[in-house]
């Protein structure tokens, strides 16, 4: 297979890019670190590495990030019953309640959270 | 008014006349009810009778006659004219596979893997056949049913590009059938199947692309058969390395 | 090349794998392979979809089983086979389920039955309505733990081979390479199936073209009741393709064009109460497939695009029932007529689909020549006689074909090696003569597919549901036409590596002997009898046809025999269904 086999059709190449928002959340992830970081430093560090979130740059790159994640989590939600083969008696739990509770749940948590942050 | 007609661009390749594979165009009739295997046998009974292909029972069971019809791995017998028509079709051999000849892949490496998931009852209390059949509820049939449906089209894994990128991979048909047997509650062999799935190109190969369970014609989900080969593998490795004793 | 073993087993499929499995099984010493044209999942018992026959349920009787045979037979089955037949059904189909087979079960986990054709009683184990799906994929794969069990997948057996009156083996083409070479073996067991494909519409997958047949009638073998071929009742319009006699074993009705249920006016009544077994829908094959004749002659069939039919109508089983027990039907009716069962009748009509003549063999699959078995469709014990009941044939694949495997096995044991030196100039000579034939020649200007189509058209035509002497001297005049004009046959195709064209033209000459024995053997029985119908001899006569019909090849016509039948207990009667 050629090294551009990603963009033969439209399934492989959206597969690419579900596995490339890792990256971006990945990148998410150093910065929050290294603003723990910063914040342990004192204020004049916490203040600065703010301002530096505030660039144009930054706010692009944030974005990008929150579309990558909630591209990130609505495939992964849609996937989940392909792991999960949960028999409640003698049916199998169909695979709308399983991503439907797991979609219910993100909603429930990211409120709850978003209550507790702001 | 002719009646209508539509071209066929097939893939050719002859390794004792030629080097290089080729494409060939054929006008063939069209009807609405004709599969691309019709058109194909077609072209070979009154056009060109060089063509190689296998098929069978054309009616989507024997797992012969796939191919990729304009980059998609279908079941000739299962893809009609009418999806196409008036555009022409292009038909080539599965992917991932080395080409024998026109139409026809070479399955050796399949055939080894499937083969090597051990895909058969391991069972040592089987009782004697005067005292009847083992049972089974229909909840227990239903637990590995799915998984034994497949016909072995190799469609699955023409749509796998980890197959295609890594040939090692044990790929979703042979996941499919160990996971067919795993589940099943008459056999025991798990552990037995253990070593070949969770191997460098067993099941942690791959990647959820998912484009196994999309092409499968005979509804086998592959690819849930994988993740969830994935769930019980890791759940067994922690529940050896806790608790050692009481192995199955 | 030159390959040995000491069992070969040409063909793939149930009877093959099974026959295949007994030799490993009992003598895991004893060397035995596998040879077919085809990877064993391609072979045509995976088509097969309504279920397999024996008797396990209380309410039922091996005694019953054996009358509903023999009477479905129209007493031409022997009796003694269909006894040890049918008491050694039970354990065939239990251990499948040792095997994996998935058997569809009742809600306390024993496996289940449904009611099929020409059956008092219901005893047909099924797996939803891809029996022979399930029974093919578990065998292939329990074939697979056997280490003595060698494979040659896609290999084309050309001749058999035959030394000091014994066969020795088989000359062969690997079709990858083009490559001819000779598998010798002390014991080979012929399971290549049917030969539907000498007919235009049928049932059948390309691969059934009579090869073994073909092969053993050219080595002397006679060729059995090859006159009797089955027309199942219910194949959709121009493919052919096959829907199960389960859709009718699961209360499936048949209706002409005026929504009449047609069957009750040929002895098969009262439609009411329905289901019953051996009534209306549930009648034999032969029965149900002649009636379709008559309701076509008197124009109460319908007119399709692919000629008349008639409608199978399951609508009244509701989608729940149809998606649980006849999933495929739906499927195939869905992807190949155009239609939804849950919604609208499927248009149906008799197509070929088993042939139940075949190569002559003794209850434990050995031919007249010493060294050859035989077992499955390809095979004539006889335990179907002039027509077969739905859901035997699965049966009788695996209980011959374990009964050939181990007859072949005691065999192989019994006798010395084979006289390797003789064979190798056998394999030079078939290499010869395929070169000659097909390969180098540019003479000739016949093509393999339009001696095909000719030769189905003059079958369909002669030896279809209703013979008639005048009809069946022709398509025997036909047939030898085209065996002339074969000789006359040029491939476009010169290639050694894997050339279909070459199996094409092999499989074509298989099929011309198959049909010429069908043809002249039909025209030498004036009588009606099961599948095999005479509109110019009407009755069935036990006085002089109560007898098999042996085929021997000549250079010319079939030498035509008698062999009578075996009757132990059931002194042949008549054959009433529906009351």
């Amino acid at each position: 297979m050629p090294g551009n086999w990603w963009l033969i059709n439209r399934a492989y190449f959206i597969f690419m890019i579900r596995e490339l928002t890792s990256v971006f959340i990945a990148i998410y992830l150093v910065l929050l670190l290294i603003l723990i970081n910063r914040i342990a430093a004192g204020p004049d560090a916490y203040r600065a590495y703010l301002a530096f979130l505030a660039t144009p740059v930054m706010r692009a790159f944030h974005i990008v990030a929150l579309a990558a994640a909630l591209f990130h989590s609505i495939t992964w939600f849609t996937l989940a019953p392909k792991g999960l083969a949960v028999r409640l008696g003698e049916r199998r739990i169909p695979d709308a309640v399983i991503i439907g509770s797991n979609f219910a749940a993100w909603i429930v948590v990211s409120v709850l959270l978003a209550w507790i942050i702001l | 008014m002719a009646d209508p007609t539509i071209t066929l661009e097939i893939f050719r390749y002859r390794a004792e006349q030629e080097t290089e594979p080729s494409y060939q165009r054929y006008d063939v009739p069209y009807r609405d009810d004709w599969v691309v295997l019709d058109a194909i046998n077609y072209i070979k009974d009154r056009l060109d009778g060089t063509l190689s292909y296998r098929w069978s029972c054309r009616m989507g069971v024997c797992g012969s006659c796939g191919m990729m019809v304009n980059g998609v791995p279908r079941l000739s017998c299962a893809a009609f004219l009418k999806e196409y028509y008036p555009d022409p079709i292009r038909v080539e051999p599965l992917a991932n596979f080395p080409v024998e000849r026109d139409l026809v892949i070479v399955m050796d490496d399949f055939m080894e893997k499937l083969g090597s998931v051990k895909p058969w009852v391991i069972r040592d209390d089987t009782p004697p056949l005067s005292q009847g059949e083992r049972r089974q509820t229909p909840a227990q049939l239903d637990a590995f049913k799915q998984y034994s449906m497949c016909i072995n089209c190799m469609l699955c894994y023409a749509a796998c590009p980890v197959y295609g990128l890594e040939p090692r991979f044990l790929g979703p048909a042979a996941i499919a059938l160990a996971q067919r047997y795993n589940l099943d509650s008459r056999d025991r062999g798990r552990s037995e199947r253990q070593a070949v799935l969770t191997s460098e190109e067993g099941i942690w190969e791959c990647t959820l692309v998912g484009e196994c369970t999309v092409v499968c014609p005979a509804h086998v989900d592959p690819a849930g058969a994988i993740q969830r080969a994935k769930v019980s593998a890791t759940v067994d490795y922690y529940k050896d390395a806790l608790l050692p004793w009481g192995k199955r | 090349m030159n390959y040995e073993h000491d069992v070969l087993v040409i063909g793939g499929g149930a009877a093959g794998l099974r026959a295949a499995i007994a030799v490993a099984e009992s003598h895991p010493d004893l060397s035995v392979a596998i040879l077919s044209k085809v990877y064993p999942m391609r072979s045509h018992t995976v088509s097969a979809e309504g279920g397999a026959a024996a008797v396990i349920k209380l309410n039922d009787s091996l005694e019953d089983h054996i009358y509903d045979t023999i009477s479905g037979s129209d007493w031409l089955a022997d009796q003694d086979a269909v006894e040890a037949f049918v008491r050694e059904a039970p354990a065939e189909l239990v251990q499948l389920e040792h095997w994996g087979c998935p058997w569809s079960r009742e809600p306390d986990g024993t496996v289940a039955v449904r009611p099929f054709g020409g059956m008092k009683i219901e005893r047909t184990w099924f797996a939803a309505d891809k029996v022979g799906f399930h029974l093919l994929h578990t065998l292939f794969q329990t074939s697979l733990k056997f280490p003595s069990i060698k494979r040659y997948d896609e290999w084309f057996a050309t001749q058999l081979l035959t030394d000091d009156a014994r066969c020795q083996g088989i000359v062969a083409l690997e079709l990858r390479s083009g490559a001819v070479a000779t598998v010798a073996a002390k014991a080979v067991i012929l399971c290549t199936g049917g030969a539907g494909r000498v007919f235009p519409f049928t049932t059948n997958g390309a691969i059934k073209t009579g090869d073994g047949m073909a092969l053993a009638y050219r080595a002397g073998v006679p060729l059995k009741d090859m006159e009797f071929v089955q027309y199942h009742p219910t194949g959709l319009p121009g493919t052919g393709i096959l829907i199960t006699e389960a859709a009718r074993g699961e209360g499936g009705i048949m209706v002409n064009k005026d929504g009449y249920r047609y069957l009750q006016d040929y002895g098969m009544g009262p439609p009411d109460p329905w289901p019953r077994l051996r009534g209306m829908e549930l009648g034999p094959r032969d029965r149900l497939s002649q009636a379709f004749v008559h309701e076509m002659r008197k124009g109460r069939t319908i007119k399709g695009p692919y000629g008349d039919v008639v409608h199978l109508d399951v609508r009244h089983l509701g989608e729940q029932k149809i998606d649980q027990k006849i999933p495929f039907v739906r499927e195939l009716a869905r992807r190949y007529a155009g239609i939804d069962p849950v919604h609208e009748p499927i248009p149906v009509r008799p197509v070929v689909h088993y042939m139940m003549g075949g190569v002559h063999t003794d209850m434990y699959g050995a031919t007249p020549l010493p060294g050859l078995y035989a077992a499955g469709e390809v095979a004539c014990v006889s335990i179907n006689g002039a027509n077969r009941l739905g859901s035997n044939s699965l049966t009788e694949c695996l209980v011959f074909g374990a009964r050939a495997g181990k007859s072949a096995a005691a065999f192989a044991l019994e006798h010395k090696r084979v006289n390797r030196g003789a064979l190798e100039a056998r394999a030079r000579d078939e290499t010869e003569r395929l070169t000659s034939e097909f390969f180098r020649k540019d003479s000739g200007s016949e093509r393999v597919a339009a001696l095909r189509n000719e030769m189905t058209s003059a079958m369909e035509t002669g030896a279809g549901i209703y013979r008639d002497e005048g009809q069946l001297r022709q398509t025997c005049d036909q047939l030898a036409g085209l065996r002339a004009r074969f000789a006359r046959v040029r491939l476009d195709d010169r290639s050694r590596g894997f050339n279909t064209e070459l199996t094409a033209a092999l499989e074509l000459d298989c099929m011309l002997d198959v049909a010429s024995a069908i043809a002249y053997s039909a025209l030498a029985r004036t009588e009606s009898r099961g599948s095999h119908q005479r509109t110019d001899h009407p009755k069935r006569d036990d006085t002089r046809f109560l007898k098999h019909t042996m085929a021997y090849r000549t250079d010319g016509e079939p030498r035509i025999d008698y062999l009578d039948v075996v009757i132990t207990r059931w002194p042949a009667g008549e054959r009433v269904y529906g009351r």
